[in-house]
């Protein structure tokens, strides 16, 4: 369906860096499972006469966070103070590079093709976490300068699809970066909306609404489509949007407006004169760019004509699987790529064996000679499967696919005396009596249970395109 | 400076020291707190000294501390009724240094609150009195400091300056003080006025007493990353042949006190009788030095104070009701009037619409007096200037009057806002007995040349 107006989209995005201290102090940044106010040092608290010490790990991790948004890194950057009083932020105010940021210009490559620009993206101290209840309100302060960075789109996303794709493939260029733990549920990545509509004719862009802190993919593309229907029923009344910041409620599926521009706070910025300015070589920015891991695109045209394109992307959310099929891929030909990859998704990615993705994976040597097994009617799929499960469990995962399928007893019988042997025996047994007088009869289908009687005898180990023509062979 | 030693012991100048405090402390209101524990502290240097242990540069030297620094012995106010209460959980890294060495902490003195001030009139806990005459201010805003070295109760005391803290109670009270190039000294455990010229410096009795403080605690820190790589002392810095320059625009300044005038033209004339060359320069730029301070000052004033909200430590208003009331009761209580003035000052030119006009124009004009300075140090070594246009005044003659106040600090800020060192010292009386004060001017790092100047012109 054509939309009566256009969506302009912009997206601000904060990235919860995965150092491991903090962006100011020496304090752990890994507050996961930790007692409220247990992460937090003098400095933190903002206890008079502490001075922010610049932890140069965020800084590295900027670089290559911006490296792979293919983004001009400045050499010369600067830290600004933004003023705000809440009891989230100790200082009364958050360190940011409001005038220089470390970040300039790039681009986000969706898996279309599309290219949506970034404007720029800097540095920054994440606010303490607040809880309010009925009288009094309890503050959290771990939280409190965990480095961000704040990556800000330009306005090229027209579509509610477009706008999770871009957060997506954010997502999935910082994760695969190694910047951030990316944990959506635990805040570490959160999106900031701009949305604005006008008719396809109209010169300027329509006023637009921002909605603050969006946290899941769905949640963006939701927010999105109600904006758009929010919007769209103004304008067709004849009304007029107004310009503010709005919330978002997954439980209501609705935007509801939090401040408006008129009530906006004037942040007084402010030059940081407690950290000088931040000067970087250009061989110290080329030593991070260089520790630069393979990125999401990078993957894709690894992959692409080997493996399918809705099953890289699949594999593209799992970067442990992505990371070791690319290792595989360096050594190994397409088609025990191609094996590879249909065992990742039919092993792993079913529900039943979910848990085996938090362990660790079987090395590529390991993996390369079991699909090379499969190929070569060693193993049956079934056989395959158990195989590599097994190679999950610490006591077989130093073996090779080979010796543990000796050892399992699953390598395919392949030897046709032995098979012949085993065909014979079954068309001896009285069960199958009247399945031979089909077969003879006409009804090729009962050719199937044939086989997999003999499978069974053979405890999965024959290979059943080999029995089949043998009991062609014996029935004719 | 008087040390420790087999024929003195810690006891002894410990025990004078506290004595002599007590005694003044009635009178002149030097001390915020005095510390309790200092003869033990002594005995304990005693011992080590008997048992021949190594105690130390300053071992069992008395000193006392500005209240705006932080220390584990006491509460740090910074005479500031909002940060009444707040005991430190660490030592500020020139305190560390300090007491490393076997100083001993004698006691914390007053300042103006938040070192807001040039008389040390805007303290939550009252004026300190001038040492040389009790119905006139001690100077400030370190009033406490220069006070106590002056009355001899300690041997050394630290300050702070931004804008003329530690040079302008020097002169008042007739002391030698040093504001060090910026960055000498760490910062780190010092309550921030205004960072991007705040200082941390000495008041002693002699150039060669800040000489010895300077090598124990200039040093690059970790903590504070605006701090310098090491310079002080890494290399002899005495010159042979120095030339002097004067300031022709402080010279012909109308404010400029007859005797404090006649006092200058007598060190450029010892000068020259030493050897030295005395240079006239036009530095024409610093008269809108002021105007810049009272920009840049208060805009990073305002954001320093921002972190005193009532939440996290200290004093919190009982009045507050909700999130934003307890904010705004705690500050207006906990806040004195000259720190509010300066919070809407700093505020006002920070604020969206008048960051460009006022504070962006103010860094401009802020680099042009660096180029001054920098031009001027090409022509002399050292430049030789009054501290204040006058000597120290009466109690209460300017509490109402800020502008007249923020005019003590017109020969001052310059310092401050070009980030140089300068040392102040006595250069004798006025006829009614009131100490005069003088300041050498260095370029960025000069500060141990300044301090040998110093002693060839007293």
């Amino acid at each position: 369906m054509t939309k009566k107006y256009e969506i302009t989209i912009g997206i601000e995005c904060h990235v919860q860096l995965s150092t491991k201290t903090k962006l100011f102090s020496e304090v752990d940044n890994d507050a996961r499972g930790k007692e409220p106010n247990s992460c937090v040092s003098p400095v933190d608290y903002a206890l008079p006469g502490m001075l922010p010490r610049l932890n140069g790990e965020a800084v590295k991790f900027a670089i290559r966070a911006g490296a792979a948004m293919n983004a001009k890194i400045n050499a010369r950057s600067r830290f600004d103070r933004k003023h705000y009083f809440y009891p989230d932020s100790p200082k009364g105010y958050q360190i940011t590079q409001f005038y220089s940021p470390i970040i300039g210009a790039g681009f986000i490559e969706l898996p279309s093709g599309k290219k949506i620009r970034i404007e720029h993206a800097h540095l920054e101290g994440d606010a303490g976490k607040l809880t309010h209840y009925d009288t009094y309100s309890l503050v959290d302060l771990n939280r409190v300068d965990t480095p961000l960075i704040e990556i800000v789109s330009m306005p090229d996303i027209s579509s509610a699809e477009e706008a999770r794709d871009y957060c997506k493939e954010l997502w999935r260029t910082m994760v695969y970066a190694g910047v951030t733990n990316g944990d959506l549920y635990n805040g570490n990545m959160r999106f900031d909306v701009n949305i604005s509509l006008k008719l396809p004719e109209a010169k300027e862009l329509g006023t637009r609404a921002e909605i603050k802190n969006l946290n899941s993919f769905r949640s963006v593309e939701r927010a999105v489509e109600y904006e758009y229907s929010r919007q769209s029923k103004l304008l067709d009344q004849g009304e007029k949007i107004v310009q503010e910041t709005r919330g978002w409620s997954d439980a209501t599926g609705k935007t509801t407006p939090q401040r408006s521009k008129e009530a906006a706070q004037d942040y007084r910025y402010m030059p940081e004169p407690d950290l000088p300015p931040l000067n970087l070589s250009s061989e110290f920015i080329a030593a991070e760019v260089a520790r630069l891991p393979l990125l999401p695109h990078d993957y894709r045209a690894k992959f692409r004509g080997t493996v399918p394109d809705d099953l890289i992307e699949i594999l593209l959310d799992y970067p442990s699987l992505s990371a070791r099929l690319a290792e595989v891929e360096d050594s190994a030909d397409k088609k025990i790529v191609k094996r590879l990859a249909n065992l990742f998704s039919s092993v792993l990615l079913a529900e039943e064996n979910a848990s085996l993705l938090n362990d660790k994976l079987p090395e590529a040597p390991q993996l390369i000679e079991l699909c090379t097994m499969l190929e070569q009617n060693e193993l049956s799929s079934t056989a395959g499967k158990e195989v590599f499960i097994k190679l999950f469990e610490p006591k077989h995962a130093a073996k090779s696919p080979r010796d543990l399928a000796k050892e399992l007893n699953l390598l395919q019988e392949n030897d046709s005396a032995a098979l012949e042997a085993l065909v014979a025996s079954v068309l001896e047994d009285p069960a199958t009596r009247q399945a031979q007088a089909d077969y003879k009869a006409g009804q090729a289908k009962v050719l199937g249970f044939l086989v997999g009687q003999v499978m069974k005898a053979s405890h999965g180990k024959a290979n059943p395109a080999a029995v089949s023509e043998i009991l062609k062979k014996q029935l004719a | 400076m008087k040390i420790a030693d087999k024929s003195t012991s810690a006891v002894s100048l410990v025990k004078a020291a506290l004595d002599k405090a007590e005694k003044y402390q009635k009178t002149h209101h030097i001390f915020n707190w005095l510390n309790q524990d200092a003869l033990r502290q002594a005995e304990e240097i005693d011992r080590k000294i008997k048992n021949g242990e190594p105690v130390g540069r300053l071992a069992g030297v008395p000193y006392a501390i500005k209240d705006n620094y932080l220390s584990r012995q006491g509460e740090t106010t910074a005479s500031a009724k909002i940060l009444t209460g707040l005991s430190a959980p660490l030592d500020a890294t020139c305190v560390e240094k300090l007491e490393a060495e076997g100083a001993i902490l004698i006691g914390r003195t007053n300042l103006d609150a938040f070192a807001h001030g040039s008389s040390t009139e805007n303290s939550f806990f009252g004026p300190t009195k001038n040492a040389k005459d009790l119905s006139r201010v001690a100077g400030g805003s370190s009033g406490g400091s220069a006070v106590a070295v002056a009355l001899d109760i300690v041997q050394f005391a630290t300050g702070s300056d931004t804008g003329g803290s530690i040079r302008q109670p020097a002169s008042f009270n007739g002391v030698f003080g040093i504001k060090p190039t910026y960055g000498a000294i760490s910062r780190y455990g010092v309550v921030a006025m205004a960072s991007s010229t705040d200082v941390l410096g000495f008041f002693a009795q002699s150039a060669a007493d800040l000489d010895l403080l300077m090598s124990i605690t200039a040093g690059q820190d970790a903590k504070d990353q605006t701090s310098l790589p090491d310079f002080y002392g890494t290399k002899d810095e005495k010159l042979e042949k120095q030339k002097l320059g004067y300031v022709k625009e402080f010279m012909e300044s109308p404010a400029l006190d007859p005797e404090i005038k006649a006092a200058l033209e007598g060190k450029l004339t010892l000068a020259r009788s030493k050897g030295f060359e005395t240079v006239e320069l036009s530095l024409p730029t610093l008269e809108y030095a002021l105007a810049v301070y009272y920009i840049i000052q208060p805009a990073e004033v305002a954001s320093n104070l921002s972190r005193y909200d009532g939440i996290r430590y200290a004093f919190r208003s009982q009045k507050g009701k909700d999130i934003a009331s307890v904010f705004s009761q705690t500050r207006s209580e906990g806040f004195m009037r000259e720190n509010k003035r300066r919070i809407m000052i700093g505020n006002f030119v920070l604020s969206s619409g008048f960051y460009d006009a006022y504070f962006l124009k103010a860094a401009k004009a802020r680099t042009l007096i660096i180029d001054e300075f920098a031009k001027a140090f090409s022509k002399v070594d050292a430049i030789l200037t009054p501290v204040s246009p006058n000597p120290a005044f009466k109690l209460g003659e300017k509490v109402d009057d800020p502008v007249s106040m923020y005019l003590e600090d017109v020969m001052s800020v310059p310092v401050n806002l070009a980030g140089i060192p300068a040392v102040a010292f006595p250069a004798g009386e006025t006829k009614s007995g009131l100490p005069l004060g003088l300041q050498l001017l260095g370029p960025r790092r000069s500060d141990k040349n300044l301090l040998g100047l110093v002693e060839d012109l007293c």
